[in-house]
């Protein structure tokens, strides 16, 4: 009779199964018949017989690693250790599969061979690995050039869209701005000193494929300041059925483009005439609808950038949040130093301030807005309003009295280009 | 003249130290108290000594909900 019932019904239907990858490692790694033996017992008794442990990791970072043992050694031996290792993605996940044979060659030397392309941030998750052979397979990796991710409280491993790579909406190179701040940010993914984790996600246009907007605490989301460019003719060709709809992705086959498109544009800033479609360009929110239905019509501007969104995260201390707009445009160009000194006047505001566990969209919502603000020297915008007034009260610093008296006006454009 | 590299390293090892085993420090409960003792350091010099201290074994990065600095020692949850 089968050790693992429960398990073996994981393999029924007709999905991959992780149970039937896990039996075909077993028969070369024998602590994975441990793995499985005690996820047998996990799912009859319904309790985990994990461990967290919290020293485990290699000299001079604090970060990467993720301890791991089993309240159950002496029954499942295989399993006594059995660590997580992040090891930090390629920017848009391009591998050459020279490059995926390194790393499986690597893992299967020194840990359980079962891994995980990619876990929540983004990395390639190495499951299971000896407290002893940590550190051999950190020397291997790094002599091979790979490194760890992040972990703890530290600046995560960010990641991105493919961007330029494979797509044409990019409106900045993610792959790039990527690389370029993981580099930057070295001390901060290795040696935990911030109140929690903080992560960056690049997305190069508004559809967000990498979900920045609800997995990034800095959601760095490609946008255009300039006119959607149109293509006329292809949007009659759309009209008529000659071009379908999505690439041919979408629920019909041939578009009704003002019932699809116009119709269902959230800032009814569209119109068409059965000719010309026109588009009121200062009230588009760059929802990226109409671009996403007629891909060969309508295309983003040519004046592009990033919006700089601040503060999603998980529930944790608060519920969850989405991240909302500090920074309406900033052009990302290499040595994308202004995105730098914005990061960098985040972080530091927040390390100083933020409490253990509290997240940065936390503090915010703890501080205020306004003391954010003047922190991280960003001018006020309309974009920044992310929930109406619900109270009548407004408190005045004696800084507001100042600068009335100097003639400031409430509405400001410098800094940002908010029209 | 200011406190050196190597003092504050020390200075540093000692306050891990004398926590071990009643408070758990963070990196930035350790640059917020040297800085307020030595005004000419700043946060960067507090992190390289922490760092020296952690290239060096004689402190390791720990991770129990939030990340602390500490001194090693054996990890609870690796006992039987
Ligand atoms: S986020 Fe935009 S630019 Fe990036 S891959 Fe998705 S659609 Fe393309
Ligand atoms: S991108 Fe969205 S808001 Fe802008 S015109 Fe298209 S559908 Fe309307």
């Amino acid at each position: 009779m089968s050790k693992t019932p429960l398990l073996d019904q994981l393999e029924s239907g007709p999905w991959p199964s992780f149970v039937t990858d896990l039996k075909r490692i077993a028969a070369k790694k024998p602590q994975v018949l441990d793995l499985l033996g005690q996820l047998e017992r996990s799912y009859q008794e319904k309790i985990t017989h994990w461990k967290h442990g919290g020293i485990v990791g290699v000299l001079g970072y604090g970060s990467g690693i993720i301890g791991r043992y089993s309240d159950l050694p002496d029954e499942f031996p295989g399993v006594e250790h059995f660590h997580t290792m992040r090891i930090n993605q390629p920017s848009g996940w391009f591998y050459t599969t020279a490059a995926l044979r390194q790393l499986c060659d690597i893992w299967d030397k020194h840990g359980s061979s079962v891994m995980n392309l990619h876990g929540a941030t983004g990395d390639v998750i190495f499951l299971g690995c000896r407290t002893e052979n940590l550190e051999p397979c950190f020397a291997e990796l790094t002599a091979a050039g790979w490194d760890l991710g992040g972990s703890g409280s530290t600046f995560r491993s960010p990641s991105c869209c493919v961007g330029p790579a494979r797509c044409e909406w990019s409106c900045y190179d993610t792959m790039e701005a990527c690389y370029e701040i993981t580099q930057e940010m070295q001390f901060d993914l290795h040696r935990p000193s911030y109140p929690y984790k903080y992560k960056i996600k690049f997305s190069g246009c508004p559809n967000d494929c990498v979900a920045a907007v609800a997995r990034a605490d800095l959601s760095v989301i490609g946008v255009w300041k300039d006119d959607i460019r149109v293509d006329q003719s292809a949007v009659q060709a759309y009209a008529g059925g000659e071009l379908k709809p999505k690439g041919g992705g979408a629920h019909v086959d041939k578009l009704d483009v003002q019932a699809d498109v116009v119709g269902l544009c959230p800032t009814y800033c569209m119109s068409y005439d059965g000719k010309t479609l026109k588009i009121d360009d200062r009230n588009c929110n760059h929802c990226m609808h109409c671009i996403n239905m007629m891909p060969q019509a309508l295309r983003p501007g040519t004046e592009t950038g990033a919006a700089i969104l601040l503060g999603s995260h998980a529930p944790i201390l608060e519920g969850a949040q989405l991240s909302w707009v500090i920074q309406p445009f900033m052009v990302m160009e290499s040595p994308y130093d202004e995105f730098k000194e914005l990061n960098s006047r985040i972080t530091e505001w927040w390390a100083e301030h933020g409490k253990n566990r509290e997240r940065v969209g936390e503090l915010i919502l703890r501080l205020g807005m306004r003391e954010f603000l003047e922190a991280a020297e960003l001018p006020p915008a309309p974009q920044q309003v992310r929930i109406p007034r619900a109270n009548p009260f407004f408190f005045w610093n004696q800084s507001d009295f100042d600068a009335e008296a100097k003639g400031r006006k409430y509405y400001q454009t410098e800094g940002f280009d908010v029209e | 003249m200011g406190i050196s590299k190597e003092e504050l390293v020390e200075e540093i090892f000692q306050m891990v130290e004398k926590a071990h085993g009643k408070r758990k420090l963070k990196a930035s409960d350790i640059w917020k108290d040297m800085i307020k003792k030595h005004p000419e350091v700043d946060k960067k010099i507090v992190q390289d000594a922490i760092k020296t201290l952690v290239d060096a074994g004689r402190c390791v990065y720990t991770y129990f909900g939030g990340s602390f600095v500490e001194i090693p020692h054996e990890e609870a949850a690796a006992k039987h």
